[in-house]
């Protein structure tokens, strides 16, 4: 800050160094993985760089050749996208008006902050009636009754972002355009949910994310290539017999590619949205 | 427009919310504490009533014991390491220095890998024959022969928890940059000026602000950390010789594995009050710390 000796601007640099390594080194070995021979990482003393860079994994994994190590990999990066998607609609669509109404209607609040509160439930607590009722419902290994499930995530969380961006349009725009003579509906349609917009793509963006990271529903609800999704494809390469650990890798680095790119692109966004619900709870 | 007639119309929109909620989480939270007090299967028949035997079993079993340990065990070091190494981080971003956006920016990175992916790419970093951090520490000459640092009952919990803390420090540090950066500077300058040393300035100027924002950051943390499954389950599945088996693991053998639906729905409620009590007791602290800020 003020003073600054050049021992101490040493120590910074070296410090932020530091900190850079220690981010970096275990995303950039993933990545070098990716493109390793195997017999490179297979070797002792391991080469840390590939003499000839191999790409061909990305081709296999991305291949939607019938019956090969592609197909399996493609219809999960499918399904996460169908089920993400879908959970991620939804839950907008339960968050807008529910959230719009909290926010305008602060004695209702505590509904909300009933809903919030199952954050705090373990999935394990919900998991074997969930499971009941999907196999009842014939909707186990299902991308629909997976983004059911999803709801339980994201639909708190959407609605809670929406409801702090919904406090901070203020209402008199709204009370003018009544008095002017507009339904709620046109006032919601006309002034609030353009002025949203940015609130509700921050909120689409987290939900999808977490849709995205899902794992542990995704594991005991679905069990072929009908329904798995990345994680749970991602979870059967690590630990099953596959021998050449840069395929992992691979598969690694593509299902984190979507969520890395968002996270850089919309880094402002998810900041302050990250940093307000630090704040506000 | 009268005060009832503007209830009325908020319920009305919450209500899509409302029937979801219900739907999902609602019912199977009545049902699982409903098949807590009977002996039904995953599949199959629906159990007969047994009353408290399930959690009187449950609470009494070496297991349940041991895996309460190894969840509070993991839940707080990996906490406390996040923490710590989330404050110094953020400390450090805080300061004027070449690169500092983009290392901003790279903290992102670790928070944005999907756990699944964190949890592989360190399950193969952790590899016992050809794992980059067997490689590393031999080639360094701190190591004389590859370890199995997941498949050891020592190092596991231990390994687990640094892949942890390794994704989740990032967004402490910036959560703790953003109070940081709204200390005023002013308050910071006058602070030099009355003499006050750096970690006079920490304690005293700078920790009332962060205190809030760390407070629950805490208690979010604590609660995913206590509920913990995902990267267990990728990188040891609660091995070697259960020594990484937290309660979440042992929930979803109980009623998964074993298809003990009752037993593992006690199990759960379980874990789940555990939560709870540790979330109020967090929720008091908040309100004091953000009492005290004030």
């Amino acid at each position: 800050m003020e003073r600054k000796s050049p021992l101490f601007a040493a120590f910074l640099y070296v410090s932020a160094l530091l900190l850079a390594v220690v981010i970096l080194a275990p995303i950039l070995w993933l990545f070098v993985m990716s493109i390793s021979p195997a017999a490179d990482l297979a070797a002792k003393p391991l080469r840390w760089w590939p003499e000839t860079p191999d790409f061909s994994r990305y081709a296999t994994l991305l291949s939607t050749l019938e019956n090969s190590a592609g197909a399996a990999f493609t219809a999960s990066l499918r399904n996460s996208l169908e089920v993400a998607g879908m959970a991620t609609l939804a839950a907008i669509a339960l968050a807008i008006p529910a959230g719009w109404a909290v926010s305008r209607t602060p004695s209702i609040g505590w509904s909300l902050s009933l809903v919030i509160a199952t954050y705090m439930l373990p999935p394990v607590a919900l998991a074997v009636p969930l499971y009941m009722g999907l196999a009842h419902l014939g909707m186990l290994n299902n991308v629909f009754g997976l983004a059911l499930v999803y709801l339980t995530i994201l639909a708190p969380f959407t609605t809670w972002l929406m409801k702090s961006g919904f406090d901070s349009i203020p209402k008199e725009i709204e009370a003018a355009a009544m008095m002017d003579g507009a339904g709620l509906f046109q006032t919601l349609r006309i002034i609030t949910l353009p002025l949203a917009m940015p609130v509700m793509a921050t909120s689409a963006l987290f939900a999808f994310l977490l849709a995205w990271d899902e794992f542990f529903y995704a594991l005991l609800f679905t069990s072929d290539q009908r329904a798995k999704t990345l994680t749970v494809a991602i979870a059967d390469l690590a630990g099953g017999r596959v021998s050449d650990y840069g395929l992992i890798a691979t598969a690694g680095v593509l299902a984190a590619l979507p969520p890395v790119l968002i996270g850089l692109v919309m880094q402002r966004a998810l900041i302050s949205g990250l940093t307000n619900g630090g704040v506000k709870g | 427009m009268s005060g009832t007639f503007m209830t009325t119309r908020a319920w009305a929109l919450m209500l899509p919310l409302l029937v979801v909620m219900i739907a999902v989480i609602g019912w199977p939270l009545v049902d699982t504490v409903g098949l807590s007090f009977t002996d039904a299967k995953l599949v199959g028949t629906a159990g007969q009533f047994v009353g408290f035997e399930n959690y009187a079993k449950m609470l009494a079993s070496a297991n349940f014991q041991r895996s309460l340990i190894i969840t509070a065990m993991f839940a707080v070091i990996s906490v406390a390491a996040e923490m710590v190494l989330g404050v110094l981080a953020a400390l450090l971003l805080n300061q004027d220095f070449k690169g500092r956006g983009v290392l901003r920016a790279l903290m992102i990175l670790p928070w944005a890998l999907p756990t699944v992916v964190n949890a592989t790419l360190w399950r193969l970093i952790y590899n016992p024959e050809y794992g980059a951090l067997n490689a590393a520490l031999t080639q360094l000459g701190l190591l004389d022969a590859y370890r199995s640092w997941l498949g050891e009952p020592g190092t596991a919990l231990t390994a687990l928890i640094v892949a942890d803390c390794w994704k989740n420090f990032p967004l402490v540090a910036l959560i703790a940059l953003a109070a940081l950066q709204a200390v005023p500077r002013d308050i910071t300058a006058a602070s030099l000026v009355d003499g006050a040393g750096p970690f006079t300035r920490f304690r005293f100027v700078i920790l009332p602000y962060l205190a809030g924002p760390l407070m629950v950051a805490l208690v979010l943390r604590t609660i995913e950390a206590f509920k913990v499954f995902d990267i267990i389950w990728v990188m040891t599945r609660g091995g070697p010789a259960n020594s990484t088996r937290t309660l979440s693991i042992l929930v979803y053998q109980e009623a998964f594995s074993f298809q003990r639906a009752g037993s593992g729905a006690s199990l759960a409620l379980i874990v789940t009050l555990f939560v709870t009590v540790l979330a109020l007791a967090y929720g008091a602290l908040v309100r004091k710390a953000a009492g005290s800020a004030a």
